[in-house]
């Protein structure tokens, strides 16, 4: 069995209450932490964890946390994410609904690292009986002394604020999210300056995944030494994994980083392989943003290897062969599956998200919609396909926010992926566009 | 003119909610309560009436503009009136993998009615929402806090029927 650092008392009945999940060893690492080690050391043992920002964007939280500026006077916020919206991505509603106190050991660790006396747990509105789940919880933990005023008679003071989210993915970005917290709507800020030096209110402020910050109890009472021993490389620690679609075995996963994605995918112990007559088709990896890989592509690499769950090994053979490890939403699609219908979708998805700042991703992503809405519908022409790559190409990098990235992967992936697919939905519109149509390569018709 | 200005008003209980709420932010930052308050101004009335927004916009302190802003952008506001139970189905590609498209296409014939409308009893209003993050428990369709998650013709019959009595 591998390593759980985050799931290990998931099961134990009663773990959603103060009580067990004190009996557990919870809030131990608050003890350690706020009677002695000092904010300093604690951003020492993160640092040396390697633990990465397990949101989607992988940036190592030590580092992120060493640039928050600390201006005299001026009140420094900890704000973690629980905006989980990324499609394929559903660990962090899990991890918080199952065992709400170690997320908020983990805040409060993080937060007397930081020198935040105020911090907010920022979780989407769609999930209210989660945040009543949290508030209980950290009505307990203050009834405890883990919260409030003189923690364990430190003269440090914490207070915990949860925030409901309106329904909106934009808000997943640090900076939109800071504007929602802030009673606005969720347009992300431009950069610089960003959000460590003015975040909330105009103050430093750093925005962590709420999986990156439940990682601290265990790093503060193993050290971060412990924790960059497991993993590969620069992949250190676990990642948790939401498995979903033609798998035997959708669930939360919690893995070692260097687990295979053969193993992961196949074996028991986690998706369990794919459904039952069928096969493997394609593979998102890390929540529907990043790019899609092909069958062939994916236990293995392009050169051959055996592919791994690490950020590197998703991400061997750049964008052209490889993916990115992202959110660690593991979507699986098996033969049945319509790769133009799915990426249709999932464009409509960026579409209604863009909060439509920058006229690249408003207009782009309402494009691509379209046009792969008349290519699945049966009115596509062949100049549809090359478009659609350019609209792509004149979205990425020219937003404020990776929405524009992220809307722009899909779409580019799965035409590098499955041209022939499109071309199909094409040139044979009255076939492709019979209920449950796929393109199966040869033998064509479903 | 016979109209009372205060004919929007919070219950009392709801109105100490709304100052607990306010009082979680920093001097001056009362801002910051407006998605959360609109949530209980929505468990209140059921959706954001203009009237609504701007009572909300004097409770708060800000401008009506303020608050039109931010009930326009974010989704789960309702700004028509709705039936008595919101369903709200996920349409994004996971759930849709697992049967989500016909799943929801049973509802919709079982209910007689299209995402955005409202049974003529008034029981029933439909929603299509993006990723609702459970897609490993697809297809999926929420009515206010709670998840039905698994979905199938049966189950969305069951739960209809239940909630219909």
């Amino acid at each position: 069995m591998a390593r759980k650092i985050l799931t290990e008392h998931i099961n134990v009945p009663g773990i959603e209450t103060f009580d067990v999940y004190r009996k557990q060893g919870g809030y131990t690492a608050v003890e350690k932490a706020i009677k002695t080690m000092t904010p300093e050391e604690v951003v020492e043992e993160a640092k040396k964890s390697g633990v990465r920002g397990r949101g989607g964007a992988g940036f190592p939280m030590g580092m992120k946390w060493g640039f928050l500026a600390k201006p005299e006077g001026v009140p420094r916020y900890l704000v973690c994410n629980a905006d989980e919206s990324e499609p394929g991505t559903f660990k962090d509603h899990h991890l918080m609904k199952c065992i709400p106190h170690l997320l908020i050991e983990g805040m409060i660790i993080s937060s007397f690292a930081l020198g935040a006396n105020k911090s907010f747990i920022y979780v989407r509105g769609e999930l209210m009986y989660v945040i009543r789940i949290l508030e209980k919880a950290i009505a307990e933990a203050k009834a405890q002394g883990f919260l409030g005023k003189n923690i364990l008679g430190s003269g440090y003071d914490l207070e915990l604020v949860v925030q409901p989210g309106g329904g909106a993915y934009i808000c997943g970005e640090e900076t939109a999210l800071l504007e929602s917290l802030e009673g606005k709507r969720g347009n992300p800020r431009n950069k610089p300056p960003f959000p460590a030096v003015k975040g909330l209110y105009q103050s430093p402020t750093v925005v962590n995944n709420v999986e990156s910050i439940s990682n601290m109890p265990w790093i503060i009472n193993n050290g971060g030494d412990a924790y960059a021993q497991i993993g590969i490389g620069r992949s250190t620690g676990t990642k948790l994994i939401s498995a979903s679609g033609h798998i035997k075995k959708p669930g939360v996963y919690e893995i070692e980083l260097g687990v295979s994605v053969d193993e992961f995918l196949n074996s028991d112990e986690y998706c369990g392989g794919i459904r039952k007559g069928h096969y493997l088709k394609a593979l998102v990896a890390g929540g529907s943003s990043v790019p899609i890989l092909p069958a062939n592509l994916i236990t293995k690499t392009a050169a051959g290897e055996d592919r791994l769950m690490t950020y590197e090994s998703l991400s061997d053979g750049g964008f052209a062969t490889g993916t990115m490890l992202g959110s660690g939403g593991f979507i699986v699609f098996d033969e049945t599956a319509c790769i133009v219908r799915n990426t249709w979708n999932f464009s409509r998805f960026y579409h209604h998200e863009s909060c439509g700042q920058c006229s690249p991703c408003r207009e782009g992503t309402g494009w691509m919609e379209k046009v792969l809405h008349r290519i699945e519908h049966g009115h596509g022409s062949m100049h549809d396909i090359d478009l659609l790559v350019d609209i792509s190409k004149k979205i990425e990098g020219n937003t404020i926010c990776p929405l524009g990235d992220a809307a722009a992967w899909p779409v580019a992936s799965a035409i590098r992926h499955f041209r022939d697919e499109f071309v199909w939905h094409i040139t044979h519109p009255q076939e492709a566009t019979q209920p449950g149509a796929v393109y199966m390569g040869e033998m064509v018709l479903g | 003119m016979t109209e009372s200005p205060n004919l929007v008003a919070f219950t009392p209980e709801r109105l100490e909610t709304v100052k607990e709420i306010i009082a979680r932010y920093p001097e001056g930052r009362q801002k910051s309560a407006l998605l959360p308050v609109l949530h209980v101004a929505q468990e209140q009335w059921g959706w954001l009436s203009s009237e609504v927004m701007d009572y909300v916009a004097g409770i708060l302190d800000i401008k009506p503009v303020e608050v039109y802003e931010v009930a326009t952008f974010y989704t789960m506001y309702h700004l028509d009136p709705v039936g008595t139970h919101v369903i709200e189905y996920c349409r994004t590609g996971p759930c849709c993998l697992m049967g989500g498209e016909d799943v929801y296409g049973h509802l919709k014939k079982k209910l007689g009615i299209e995402a955005g409308e409202t049974t003529a009893d008034g029981k029933f209003t439909l929603k299509e929402v993006e990723c609702l993050a459970a897609c490993g428990w697809g297809p999926v369709f929420q009515i206010r806090e709670q998840f039905y998650m698994n979905l199938t013709n049966e189950k969305v019959d069951q739960i209809i029927e239940d909630l219909s009595k």
